[in-house]
């Protein structure tokens, strides 16, 4: 049971995704009939599903959300933008529910509440007369027997009173999980009557006998004669409910009406044993629903196989038309990149990790091999070291195919993010649009994990900071409702994520005042038009004039600054004057492996992120400059960088006396400030796997982590950013103050 | 007594626990065999700039990162230790695995409850109380560590 609840819950996360989905694509113009459905579907089956694990909180809101978008199916009520604004917030407390629900916290019914009251107002009095669907009735068998009442009157009379109107012949067999999803024939049945008359034949003959009935299966059909002067679509509205859960067959009758013998007996459960035509009648469209739903237990899996697969609600010949309708279905909801249907498996993440840990040995132990073989000096063109060299390709290949097992779209977040410009901007009084591009980039999910804070914080300031008020947006031409653009890529091996705003653009005759009453900076600094916009990343900076809720506790960009960084990741910013400010994050694709620069200093070895070299140079003694009375700094074409001993800033070795001739990594940070990092030696380029020495030892300042060599010795991978940070400078014994010709 | 002997003396109930007695700097030490994951020798470790004296370094325990402890520099001996002849004892505690660099691995012994004694009050030492009981075998003087005490938090590392 804990299982079936455990998958359902992550059906939910699909759900609401889809959910998600659906509302942005109406919310952007597109609200097809196929649109509507697939909102309307998804929260319906959440609604299904928490019906069965008696989650009535859930039930309950989920219901009079439907409720509503049914009101938006029928055409009854327009969804215009505040309505789809409300359908948002609904989205989110549903998102806020089913998580209370499954990590069974209580609910705070401050938050569901208002957004109920708004739902309520929207159906008006409508809503009232629908509670009654809520009420969960588990089968029982006396439910059978209005409709064996109405057989007993015959479907001729009320044909020929009405035969001006066409009249339609209903199949309705529903199967096991729509008693147990708590729905209701009779109240179907009420609603068909709300249409014209209408006359229900169950058919008993398939019901086993008594002794041997299964009390949770269903086994019942009605033959349902209607005459309405509505057409299908109304008739079908009647089924909404149950979509999926039945069986359903609408026929309009030709003069005649069609035999009873030609309708297909009972397709409701395969597993009759008395039943061996059936699987003929339904076909792949209904058992793949049934099959898996012996009680009324488990109504998680057919619930979402209903949600993306139509099939079970089309009209007659199920399996003709399921298959065309499945991939329908997906198509209008996603108009940027429509993927069909690809088949999944769900595994657990530790069984992927441990792969990626065993791919990281292979490439460690493929290292050593090399070095062995190196070692052993055989010929270049040997049948040994061709065969590395094959072997070194196809780990390559493994390692990333390993790697895109783990990479995840980045949707998911950015459907996070939508909700945080919905919260922020009402917070606010601000009217604000998230535009995403690029939802399908695919990243690393621990990266996706990772990033969700940084990218929350940066939204909240494009919404708070970046974006003008309206009424200074209407001022300035533009319109009224701001833009908050959100969009991942692929370039160059990295995955790029820009966070940016068409409002007003920095500040920087502000930025520059703030910063220096802070004492951020010195007074009169000549800044680039960059400096100042780097100043953001400054730790204690905060440009808003008053602190709101948002954001501006000073906490801010450094924050996320160090967290991208974190990453291994960099963070830049691009801003123009009244067009808007651009953040652009820079990530690797994935966080096991990297290519760095080994490299010797005082005789330990260590690996250099190959990303954060700008380029490397042997020093010159005219290059070298003293600066203060223990530092040095490098002059690199025209401009000075300042000097740091690896060996030194690690505390390897007390500073040199000369460092003339030196190798330097000359290294650039975030803020394009650069720094020219002295070692004794480079000795390789290559790949290497990332050992976190975080959880065996902890942080070490400087250092990001650890790997292994070819020769199983540990290698230290430095953390040039945090390493500069701290960096003290000191390129002179602290005795030598007499100053050298330098 | 220790969480950790208290544990053993139940599985054991209450009779024996085996110990596995080393040197360190000459002295006679010993940890609950349990604790103990393996034995190897040593090898170059790669130091961690910024860490404590007594933290030698890091080194490649089949694929993972193993930090190694000269345990007579964190028992506060001022002994050189002979880095050629030395030996790592892999312990783990909790969540967390350490090498500890001893001088030799000496005996397996099974030590029942009454023989061990409480370590004896010692004011001087208050800050560095590694020894959670003594025992004496063959008339040396054996310390059962507390290896909980020998391990820094690892709060205390990250620096």
């Amino acid at each position: 049971m804990a299982e079936i609840r455990a998958s359902f819950f992550i059906e939910c996360e699909e759900l609401l995704e889809a959910l998600q989905d659906g509302l942005q694509t109406m919310y952007d113009g597109a609200q097809d009939d196929e649109t509507v459905n697939i909102v309307f579907r998804a929260v319906h089956s959440i609604k299904g599903g928490a019906g069965a694990f008696g989650l009535d909180t859930l039930v309950g809101f989920a219901h009079q959300f439907e409720t509503v978008l049914d009101e938006v199916r029928s055409g009854t009520l327009a969804a215009d933008t505040d309505v789809l604004k409300l359908f948002f917030q609904c989205g989110d407390v549903l998102a806020d529910l089913v998580r209370e629900s499954r990590d069974a916290l209580p609910h705070d019914t401050s938050v569901s509440a208002p957004v109920l009251a708004d739902l309520a107002a929207l159906l008006g009095d409508k809503g009232t007369e629908e509670e009654e669907e809520l009420e969960f009735q588990p089968m029982g068998l006396s439910l059978a027997l209005p409709g064996l009442d109405i057989a007993e009157t015959g479907a001729d009379d009320s044909q020929d009173l009405l035969a001006c109107e066409p009249s339609w012949t209903i199949h309705f067999t529903p199967h096991a999980v729509l008693f147990s999803s708590g729905n209701e024939p009779l109240f179907l049945f009420k609603g068909l009557r709300d249409l014209g008359p209408m006359e229900a034949v169950c058919q008993v003959n398939d019901l086993p006998a008594l002794a041997d009935l299964d009390t949770g299966a269903s086994h019942l059909t009605w033959v349902i004669s209607l005459t309405t002067s509505e057409g299908e679509g109304a008739i079908r509205e009647a089924f909404e409910f149950v979509d999926g859960l039945c069986d359903l067959e609408i026929e309009q009758d030709t003069p005649t009406l069609p035999e009873l013998a030609t309708l297909p007996d009972l397709p409701a459960l395969p597993d009759l044993p008395d039943l061996p035509s059936l699987n003929d009648d339904t076909g792949s469209g209904e058992s793949p629903d049934a099959a898996p739903v012996p009680d009324m237990e488990m109504p998680a899996a057919p619930d979402t196989a209903a949600a993306p697969d139509p099939a079970p609600q089309t009209v007659a010949a199920p399996p003709a038309k399921a298959a065309p309708a499945k991939s329908e279905t997906p198509a209008p909801a996603q108009k940027t990149a429509a993927p069909s249907p690809r088949a999944t498996v769900r595994v657990d993440l530790d069984r992927i990790d441990r792969l990626v840990n065993l791919v990281g040995e292979i490439v460690i132990n493929q290292a050593m091999l090399t070095q062995s073989v190196e070692e052993a000096g055989l010929a270049p063109n040997s049948a040994v070291r061709t065969g590395l060299e094959e072997f070194l390709q196809l780990t390559r290949d493994i390692q990333e195919s390993v790697m895109m097992i783990r990479a995840q779209p980045v949707k998911s977040l950015f459907q996070r993010m939508s909700r945080i410009v919905r919260e922020s901007s009402a917070g606010i009084g601000k009217d604000v649009r998230l535009r995403t591009e690029g939802e399908n980039t695919e990243v690393d999910k621990t990266v996706i994990e990772r990033l969700a804070d940084p990218l929350t914080h940066m939204i909240r300031n494009a919404v708070d900071h970046g974006l003008e008020s309206t009424e200074e947006r209407t001022a300035a031409g533009k319109s009224a409702e701001g833009n908050v653009y959100l969009t991942a890529m692929h370039r160059s091996g990295r995955v790029v994520i820009e966070v940016a705003d068409d409002g007003d653009g920095i500040n920087r005759e502000k930025v520059r005042k703030i910063a220096e009453e802070k004492g951020l900076i010195a007074p009169d600094l000549p800044l680039s038009d960059g400096d100042i916009d780097n100043l953001l990343f400054l730790p204690g900076f905060s440009t808003a004039d008053e602190v709101s809720n948002l954001s501006g506790r000073g906490v801010g960009m450094d924050v996320v600054r160090s967290s991208i960084q974190a990453l291994g990741g960099r963070i830049s910013i691009t801003s123009e004057r009244g067009k808007g400010t651009t953040f652009s994050i820079s990530l690797p694709l994935t966080l096991a492996v990297l290519d760095g620069m080994v490299v010797r200093v005082a005789g330990e070895t260590l690996v250099v992120p190959l990303n954060s070299i700008l380029e490397t140079l042997a020093l010159t003694r005219e290059e070298i400059r003293e600066f203060g009375p223990e530092t040095h700094v490098v002059k690199i074409r025209d401009s000075f960088v300042p000097l740091l001993d690896l060996g030194a800033e690690l505390g390897y070795r007390r500073p040199l006396d000369d460092y003339s001739g030196g190798v330097v990594l000359l290294i650039a940070q975030e803020d394009s400030s650069r720094a020219a990092v002295v070692v004794d030696a480079i000795e390789d380029q290559r790949q290497v796997v990332i050992k976190g020495l975080q959880d065996s030892y902890g942080r070490v300042p400087g250092i990001a982590a650890a790997t292994i060599l070819g020769d199983g010795q540990i290698a230290l991978i430095l953390d040039p950013v945090d390493l500069i940070t701290q960096a003290s400078g000191r390129t002179r014994p602290p005795h030598t103050i007499v100053s050298k010709a330098g | 007594m220790t969480d950790a002997t208290n544990q053993i003396d139940k599985q054991k109930d209450g009779t024996e626990i085996e110990l596995l007695s080393f040197l360190v700097g000459g002295q006679d030490y010993s940890v609950d065999i349990m604790s103990v994951r393996e034995i190897r020798g040593g090898a170059k470790a790669t130091s961690l700039p910024h860490s404590p004296a007594y933290v030698q370094g890091v080194i490649n325990l089949r694929g993972t990162v193993l930090p190694i402890m000269d345990l007579a520099k964190r028992l506060g001996m001022n002994t050189e230790v002979d880095k050629d002849r030395n030996v790592i004892i892999v312990v783990a505690i909790e969540e967390r695995t350490v090498g500890l660099m001893v001088d030799a691995v000496s005996d397996i012994l099974a030590i029942s409850e009454e023989d061990m004694q409480p370590p004896p009050e010692m004011p001087a030492d208050n800050e560095r109380n590694f020894v959670s009981a003594l025992t004496i075998v063959d008339g040396r003087m054996i310390r059962i560590l507390d290896l909980n005490a020998v391990l820094p938090p690892a709060a205390e590392e990250a620096a």
